[in-house]
């Protein structure tokens, strides 16, 4: 090869591209700016701004005879917020959050243990595949197929008639909290949905995590001595809470906020989030709706503190 | 030796019945639509379905209601799509690799209009809106769409700069390259199929999304609110079913085709969700 | 001779860590460099101060006269073959090769066929069409040479590149990276933590400790005269001995290195002029192949190692056991003065 100094001039072009790439390499805080100020401007003015609006209008007046909003600031909305009505609203909400995370944790573990641990290449790839379409798969949609399923003379009576479970059901649906008059306007039918709807948000991330326990770890537990429900109980399942907390962020936070699955499965009664919508569209009254959203804020802020502790982050 | 938990081995029955019947329990109530979709009846929902019809796809498609739906939708989801790409980009760029004062704040920020609910984000929205006096519609409807888009987009670039060697970057300058010259021969084509890939899912959660739109809507009316619409009018339900078969397979399909762009170790929308 | 680069005190701090301490060192015009020390010593973040991805905090770093303060790495003359090759996964081994030469605006008839050239030169001449995922380590690594050659550099900076390669492999390579450099003239600087690497390629090695050098010599140099007890003990292996014993045995307190090899076991015959003993408990013998090695404990609870070479075809029947009481002697010119060790030196 050829290695006389000629050869090796370097041929630098001097576009304006090129001189402003080398600017920022100079620069590396001002290009580093540069790629920050669009997202920042855009989360800082569109994101922020609106809940800094939204909490402050919490604080303005609404007066209930001309339905009409004053900007004078009053604490009156937030008190509003621990009248025993709207404290059964909260609790009706929470209560469904709570269960809904538990019941879909306990329904994914299996299928997150299954896939993490005894499934590989193609299988592995199906079973992932197929949890994520349904994840995916319209909300709107999945909520609509359960009005169908629920409904009088729909699939799930169906079911039941040809199973002649007809009298089980009604034994359930009469239990005071959890029943009603039909499946459709009954609690465990709200609850089915719910946890129909976000469990797939709760078997990936136990997925995730059962993945990354290495076997050694649980050959080393065999080694010492531990059976395998020993090793599960004292080894897996410790290891597999990062997992389950990073889910139930998802299963809490979105059944907290809902306000259309309600609106369409289970009996009357509100939700925080039919609640602020009903304030807010037909009632008119935006200070309220604003010092109602503060619940779900304040709840998922507390939910999020205590899964961080639970490791909950890491493995999201 | 006993049986070892930690091989990829035999599962128990209990286990791999369980598992196989939760994939059954999330894949049913979407099959039911389909069913319902080219069910002859057009009154009730019973089950089972009664016999087979295509006629309810050519009624659908000649309600103007429902096509003017499809298209504010798909434009939504498009200008929602590349307002996300754009923004998800710049930030997984700016994070990835250095160290700074406010980078956990910044990528905890990007995230909140997915991890606080749906309704929070969006009566927000509503009440910045109002007090700007921006009439709701097509454009407030956009905004709000991207906002929770970008996370999206944003998780599947960051993975990839992640899994992307940056001595790549350094041996590109170091052959000559300058800083334009890296991004457009080196850093573009690695980032390709990630990008496509969060793209599609941004729009995908886009054309889905309901919560937000909800609030930020005004007087428009994308496809899940036409379809949220009926259900509260159950008139013509044949109809809502072939809608809702066609929006189940647009939120649907490019799940399979980002997995297909991003095989390979990381995850697809795994995490952050939707 | 002219100097490709020369560091004039060039420190390297990040945060409240010294990576590199007030290094200054001259390299030659085609010299074979090579940068020795443990892991985190700073001699990668030395290269990588050449190559341009860093910038010094203070000194200056020149390369053939020139000052590059500020320069990125596309502004500067020298290339690099990365430690995991950094072969972009996106396109074939000849676009890799040929990329210095796309980006620099040079034709595409032109490049491939340069890029051709370069690949026969490192033995891979054909192989234009493979994708970097369906190479084996040792072609990776070729590929890799023949993209920052191609590109004609006047220093070529190598960091650790034969790591990933297994003892065979690497033996090979070392050879023929040596040939390679002969053949083309440039100066090569090679990062590296293998001592025997370095000591059997290069012409000349700056051995690193604590971000700052400890000595910079030919290789006979290094093994035969160490500066530093941390030289001494990183090239090659080496006893050290300090303080009281030091005294006894060279009537002064500087601490002195003496090889192994140089010593030998006293038997019966009496210490010849110009020899010193010491006896201690032999405690373990470590049969090594082409050498057995002996450890005795001294009196002040210090080891000593003397290495004997199994050079007889026969097997001798062991002279020694463990918990036998000896006497070590060697050669007092064998003994080389020390000089303290005085943390964060210059050079």
């Amino acid at each position: 090869m050829d290695h006389s100094p000629n050869a090796r001039a370097p041929l630098h072009n001097t576009g304006p591209l090129h001189r402003l790439s080398s600017l920022l390499y100079r620069k590396p805080n001002l290009y580093l700016a540069l790629l920050l100020i669009p997202p920042l401007l855009w989360f800082g003015g569109v994101y922020f701004g609106s809940l800094l609006t939204l909490l402050w209008q919490g604080l303005y007046t609404f007066n209930d005879f001309s339905m009409t909003v004053t900007p004078t600031l009053t604490l009156a909305n937030l008190a509003a917020l621990f009248q025993p009505a709207n404290y059964d609203i909260i609790l009706r909400t929470l209560a469904m959050a709570l269960a809904v995370s538990l019941a879909s944790a306990l329904l994914a573990f299996p299928i997150a243990y299954y896939m993490a641990r005894h499934t590989q290449g193609k299988t592995k790839a199906f079973f992932y595949i197929a949890v994520m379409m349904p994840m995916w798969a319209s909300y709107i949609v999945k909520a609509y197929a359960w009005t169908l399923l629920l409904a009088k003379g729909g699939v799930a009576q169906w079911f039941v008639d040809q199973f002649g479970l007809t009298a089980v059901l009604q034994l359930i649906l009469g239990i005071p909290g959890v029943g009603g008059s039909t499946l459709s306007t009954s609690h465990l039918g709200r609850f089915l949905v719910f946890v129909y709807i976000w469990l797939p948000f709760m078997i990936l991330p136990i997925q995730a995590a059962l993945e990354r326990l290495p076997p050694s770890l649980l050959q080393a537990s065999a080694d010492l001595g531990a059976r395998p429900w020993q090793t599960f109980v004292q080894v897996t399942l410790p290891l597999s809470i990062p997992g389950i907390a990073a889910g139930s962020i998802f299963t809490f936070s979105l059944t907290l906020g809902d306000f259309i699955v309600p609106q369409l499965v289970g009996p009357p009664g509100f939700f925080i989030g039919s609640m602020v919508y009903v304030q807010q569209g037909a009632i008119g009254n935006m200070p309220m709706a604003a010092a109602f959203t503060l619940v779900p804020i304040v709840l998922v802020a507390c939910y999020l503190a205590i899964v961080k502790r639970l490791g909950a982050f890491d493995a999201l | 030796m006993h049986s070892n938990p930690a091989a990829s081995g035999q599962a128990s029955w209990g286990l791999k019945l369980a598992a196989w019947a939760g994939l059954l329990f999330l894949h049913f109530p979407i099959l039911i639509i389909f069913a319902y979709a080219f069910n002859t009846e057009d009154a009730a929902f019973s089950f089972p379905p009664q016999g087979f019809t295509l006629k309810w796809f050519s009624v659908t498609f000649a309600r103007a209601d429902v096509l003017e739906a499809i298209k504010l939708s798909l434009q939504i989801a498009c200008v929602a799509t590349l307002i996300a790409m754009f923004l998800g980009t710049l930030a997984a760029a700016a994070l990835y690799r250095r160290d700074f004062f406010g980078k956990e704040g910044i990528s905890l920020m990007l995230i909140l209009p997915i991890a606080l609910p749906g309704i929070v984000t969006g009566i927000a929205l509503l009440s910045a809106f109002k007090t700007l006096g921006i009439e709701p519609g097509m454009f407030t409807i956009i905004v709000g769409h991207a906002t929770f888009c970008v996370v999206i987009v944003y998780n599947n670039v960051i993975a990839r700069f992640r899994r992307t060697s940056y001595s790549l970057i350094e041996a590109s300058m170091d052959l000559g390259a300058d800083g334009w010259q890296t991004f457009r021969y080196i850093i573009l084509p690695n980032l390709g199929s990630a990008l496509l890939a969060g793209g599609m899912l941004a729009f995908a959660l886009s054309f889905d999304e309901i919560i937000v739109t909800t609030f930020t809507a005004g007087h428009e009316r994308t496809l899940p609110l036409w379809l949220l619409n009926q259900l509260s009018r159950p008139r013509d339900v044949p109809v809502t079913n072939v809608v809702a078969m066609l929006v189940m397979l647009v939120t649907m399909l490019p799940i399979l085709a980002a997995y297909y762009l991003t095989r390979g170790g990381e995850s697809v929308a795994g995490s952050g969700g939707k | 001779m002219t100097l490709a680069v020369q560091f004039s005190g060039v420190s390297r701090l990040f945060g409240s860590i010294t990576a590199v301490d007030r290094v200054s060192i001259d390299i030659e015009d085609g010299e074979f460099f090579s940068m020795l020390g443990p892991s985190g010593s700073g001699k990668t973040t030395c290269l990588r101060l050449i190559a341009g991805f860093e910038q010094p905090s203070t000194g200056s770093i020149r390369i053939h006269g020139a000052e590059t303060i500020g320069l990125a790495p596309y502004q500067r003359d020298v290339n690099t073959v990365f430690q995991d090759y950094a072969l972009f996964p996106h396109m074939n081994v000849l676009d890799n090769v040929a990329y210095g030469l796309k980006v620099k605006g040079i034709g595409k008839r032109e490049r491939h066929s340069r890029a051709e050239e370069a690949l026969e030169m490192v033995a891979l001449g054909g192989y234009g069409e493979r994708k970097p995922a369906q190479l084996s380590g040792g072609q990776r690594q070729r590929v890799a040479l023949a993209r920052a050659l191609v590109n004609r550099p006047r220093v070529l900076l190598l960091d650790e590149p034969l790591g990933a390669l297994d003892l065979k492999l690497r033996e090979q390579m070392q050879g023929e990276l040596k040939k390679l450099q002969r053949q083309l003239g440039i100066t090569f600087i090679f990062v590296t933590h293998d001592q025997t690497e370095a000591l059997s390629m290069s012409d000349r090695v700056a051995v690193f400790n604590k971000g700052a050098i400890e000595q910079v010599d030919t290789p006979r140099n290094l093994y035969m005269k160490p500066a530093t007890a941390f030289v001494a003990e990183f090239v090659g292996t080496s006893n050290v001995l300090r303080g009281e014993l030091a005294k006894r045995l060279t009537g002064s307190e500087q601490p002195f290195s003496i090889r192994p090899e140089h010593i030998r076991f006293a038997d019966d015959q009496a210490a010849a002029s110009g020899e010193v003993e010491i006896s201690g408990l032999l405690h373990d013998i470590q049969y090594q192949g082409a050498a057995t090695r002996y450890e005795i404990q001294l009196e002040n609870g210090q080891s000593l190692s003397i290495s004997q070479a199994n050079d007889q075809w026969q097997e001798a029947t062991p002279a020694h056991r463990p918990g036998q009481r000896v006497t070590a002697r060697w050669a007092r010119h064998a003994m080389i003065a020390l000089r303290e060790d005085l943390p964060h030196k210059g050079r």
